[in-house]
């Protein structure tokens, strides 16, 4: 029978991934000074897991990597060698090849053979270093096994008990005597007539002793002894079934007690998974801490014993089609209650009492099916200690990483967006932020700076910080940089528009481009990032204190809170978090300015007025302001006034794309599906906030 | 009636793989994700060969194969352990726990079933 082994690929890249990253979080929290065994075991484990389904599925490049990691770790395990942060480090290095090793197998592509041989090569350096309180201990291990092989006397024991006898003992005895075969089972036999093997150096006179607890001495009979080599093949045991002949040959007839045959193990292993050298017998003590590091391993988040029994693993693309579903439940649900409010509540009181309950079913139904893609946060957060030690290190800088509210859950979708863009901000806290120990004593602060990850819930969003307490963000330094580049500043520009100016394209303050931050790419693209999920990033930053970065994250990305509006008939959507606030203008309000089109005065502030019956080009709107309504919007830090005709109600709406159903539209989002079934466009507030820089840019250069 | 093996890894993909192989011969196969999860299905069914991983958490393979074999019921029943461990310490071990035979991963599908028919037919 064949296996397409090619089948169970998707789950054990799975596994792997979850060890990998469990080992990772375990080796940046070891002490090196004092490694807990406990976590030392469970490192173990996870490198012996991943060794283990790599040489089943036929990963032998992962097999032979986790090997040589396997050995040194099983040598720390054990005490024989004492943890130093190189071998940390080496470990780190050694993960960081097993995930490129991973990352080949599942999406394709190639990994520097030389990066693998450098990183085995640094391990099994590590491995013999310092070796001399182990060597003794190897070199015994070693000639152990063969001595006794050539010592031991194979007896051939026949062995005819009184049928009452109690046996487990004697077996347990000769177990202890040397290696016990039991050729022929008399245990169901009447009378019980037992064939056994024994391999080992005692004496056929200490034998009879032993059996002569058991038995009369007529009842066992000694066959002509010899030197136990090649003959136990083909006796029904089992055998160590790495050896294919040996194993052909096994046949086991004993259901009986079953014990082990011990035939010496091949001298040849499979490819890739030769025995360690170093590994001797584990004693007692050391088994109780394996199981006591399972134990504490079990308590680790992502831990790659993560308990199967009561989870699932489904395709993302089937949770999608049931989010997908319920959204139109959601719909038609709206589209009843729509229908139904018209009706006699005197004629059909039972007719809506039964909406009444579909529409919390179908509410209650949602919110259970969005939390289904709903992470915690830590799968994102948990990859930053290892990002923060290595660029300390890198920098020379001292820094402690605290994360709090790693429980907070968001969308799945949204999880993986904000990878690159955390990543990005905890960098330049890094660099830019935490300034170098020196420095920090010289202000009277701790040597050691703090780069601290919070999230937390905000109303229907998510919040996440990344703040430092470092230098703050240097104003003076910011404004000048945007003079040099021609960017419209003025001295008297309040903080948070100052702030903003990093996001320019190609903005940077660092006097010195590093490897690590400095080029002015990257704030740019993390605020895009994020505002194509929907969020926001806000600056607040002081002087000598330190600075913070909040993303502002819808909790989804499937449905929004929308404020529908209506513009000569039509109804658009705009998401709630962009509106600030609504008003209707006086006539004096309005002011016209020669070639920049139109501005509103609200509270002292000119605001840019952007009517969006001219922007879709919509006729029979409202055209004079003051009969409409204006909805301040806010993205980017910018703010514009969006004259419409009116405001028509504010609800959930479930998003559609229009790019997937029909193609991209100027301004517009998405699109999604009204309550009485019309489709309403969701409008794209940052595009709409630059309408009128890209109108006057335009006019500038005409 | 077929015959029912209970077969015990916390690896899913292990496991999956084993399962498969012994339901395409025609076993039935009972899936366990640790020690006292396989402890705790071998008493509510009747199992005919425990296959059994050694590294576990919760309950590791050997103390799995101490308390069956504590069991009337699983006196004699044939448990194989599938562990990466060949040393001879791991097999001492093994034998001194009550283990029938042991299996070294990795090991091919073919293999064990091989193995497995040798041992229940």
């Amino acid at each position: 029978m064949t296996v397409d082994m090619s089948q169970f690929y998707q789950v054990f890249f799975e596994e792997v991934a979850e060890h990998l990253n469990s080992m990772e979080s375990l080796l940046l929290g070891l002490d090196v000074n004092a490694p807990s065994i406990d976590d030392l075991n469970a490192i173990f484990r996870a490198a012996h897991s991943i060794k283990g389904g790599a040489g089943t599925f036929g990963f032998n490049d992962m097999t032979s990597v986790t090997h040589v990691l396997e050995t040194l770790l099983d040598k720390l395990r054990k005490e024989e060698l004492a943890l130093r942060s190189e071998m940390i480090d080496a470990f780190l290095e050694a993960g960081d090849v097993l995930k490129a090793q991973l990352d080949a197998h599942q999406n394709g592509g190639d990994v520097d053979e030389a990066i693998i041989t450098a990183v085995c090569e640094k391990l099994e350096a590590l491995s013999a270093s310092q070796d001399t309180s182990a060597k003794p201990k190897k070199a015994k291990k070693k000639s152990q096994p063969a001595a006794a092989t050539t010592a031991a006397i194979c007896h051939h024991i026949e062995f005819t008990p009184d049928a009452d006898a109690v046996l487990d003992n004697l077996f347990a005895e000769l177990s202890n005597l040397g290696q016990l075969e039991i050729v022929e089972n008399g245990a169901d036999k009447s009378p019980p007539r037992w064939r056994l093997n024994l391999s080992s150096s005692a004496s056929e006179s200490e034998l009879r002793e032993t059996f002569a607890f058991f038995a009369q001495p007529d009842q066992v009979i000694f066959g002509p002894a010899n030197l136990k080599l090649e003959e136990d093949d083909g006796y029904g045991f089992f055998t160590d079934v790495a050896n294919p002949t040996e194993a052909a040959n096994a046949a086991v007839e004993d259901e009986g007690f079953g014990f082990f045959t011990d035939i010496e193990p091949p001298p040849s292993e499979p490819a890739g998974f030769e025995r360690s050298p170093g590994r001797r017998a584990a004693d007692n003590p050391v088994a109780d801490s394996v199981k006591m590091g399972r134990r504490d391993s079990d308590k680790v988040a992502v831990s790659p014993q993560s308990p199967d029994a009561t989870t699932i693993r489904v395709n993302t693309d089937k949770v999608d089609l049931l989010i997908n579903l319920v959204g139109e439940l959601v719909i038609t649900q709206a589209m009843l209650a729509q229908t139904s409010a018209h009706i006699d509540p005197v004629l059909h009181e039972n007719l809506l009492n039964g909406m009444a309950q579909l529409e919390r079913n179908t509410r209650d139904l949602q919110e259970s099916v969005m939390s289904i893609r709903m992470m915690p946060i830590s799968f994102v957060f948990s990859r930053f200690p290892r990002v923060v030690r290595d660029l300390a290190s890198k920098l020379n800088k001292q820094i402690e990483l605290k994360t709090v509210g790693e429980g907070t859950e968001l969308d799945k979708g949204l999880i993986e967006k904000l990878a690159d863009p955390l990543t990005h901000l905890v960098r330049n806290s890094l660099d830019h932020g935490i300034e170098m120990p020196d420095v920090r004593l010289a202000a009277g602060k701790d040597a050691k700076g703090t780069i601290t990850l919070r999230a937390f819930h905000q109303g229907s969003n998510i919040v996440i910080e990344v703040s430092d307490n470092g230098a703050g963000l240097n104003r003076a330094k910011i404004l000048s940089k945007a003079k040099e580049r021609g960017l419209p500043v003025h001295d008297g520009m309040p903080d948070q528009e100052v702030w903003q100016l990093i996001f320019a394209p190609g903005f940077s303050t660092a006097d010195v481009v590093t490897d690590v931050s400095g080029r002015g790419v990257g704030m740019d693209v993390v605020k895009r990032n994020i505002q194509e999920m929907g969020g926001q990033v806000e600056i607040r930053s002081e002087s000598g204190h330190g600075s913070t970065i909040a993303i502002r994250l819808p909790l989804t990305l499937a449905i929004l809170d929308g404020m529908s509006i209506a513009v000569g008939g039509q109804i658009f959507i705009i998401p709630l978090t962009f509106i600030s606030e609504s008003l209707q203008p006086r006539i004096e309000d309005i002011k016209s300015i020669s070639g920049q089109g139109t501005v509103v005065q609200v509270r002292g502030a000119y605001l840019p007025l952007v009517a969006l019956h001219k922007v879709f080009g919509i006729p029979k709107a409202i055209s004079e302001p003051e009969r409409g309504i204006l909805v301040l919007l806010e993205a980017d830090g910018k703010k514009v006034a969006l004259f419409v005709d009116e405001l028509v109600g504010q609800h959930q709406v479930v998003l559609k794309s229009l790019e997937a159903n029909f193609r991209k539209v100027p301004h517009v989002s998405g699109a999604t599906i009204m309550g009485d079934g019309r489709v309403a466009m969701i409008l794209d507030v940052a595009s709409l906030v630059r309408i009128n820089q890209d109108l006057a840019m335009e006019r500038q250069c005409a | 009636m077929a015959k029912t093996i209970l077969a015990v890894d916390d690896s899913t993909s292990i496991r999956q793989m084993v399962s498969f192989t012994l339901k395409g011969a025609g076993y039935d196969v009972v899936e366990a994700v640790d020690g006292q999860d396989g402890l705790d299905k071998a008493k509510s069914k009747t199992i005919n060969l425990v296959l059994t991983d050694q590294n576990m958490p919760k309950m590791d393979g050997l103390t799995l194969i101490k308390s069956l074999r504590g069991l009337p019921q699983y006196k004699t029943t044939p448990i194989l352990m599938l562990t990466t461990e060949a040393g001879d310490d791991m097999k001492a071990k093994g034998k001194a726990a009550g283990a029938t035979g042991l299996l070294v991963k990795p090991f091919d599908p073919q293999k064990l079933l091989d193995v497995v028919k040798k041992v229940i037919g």
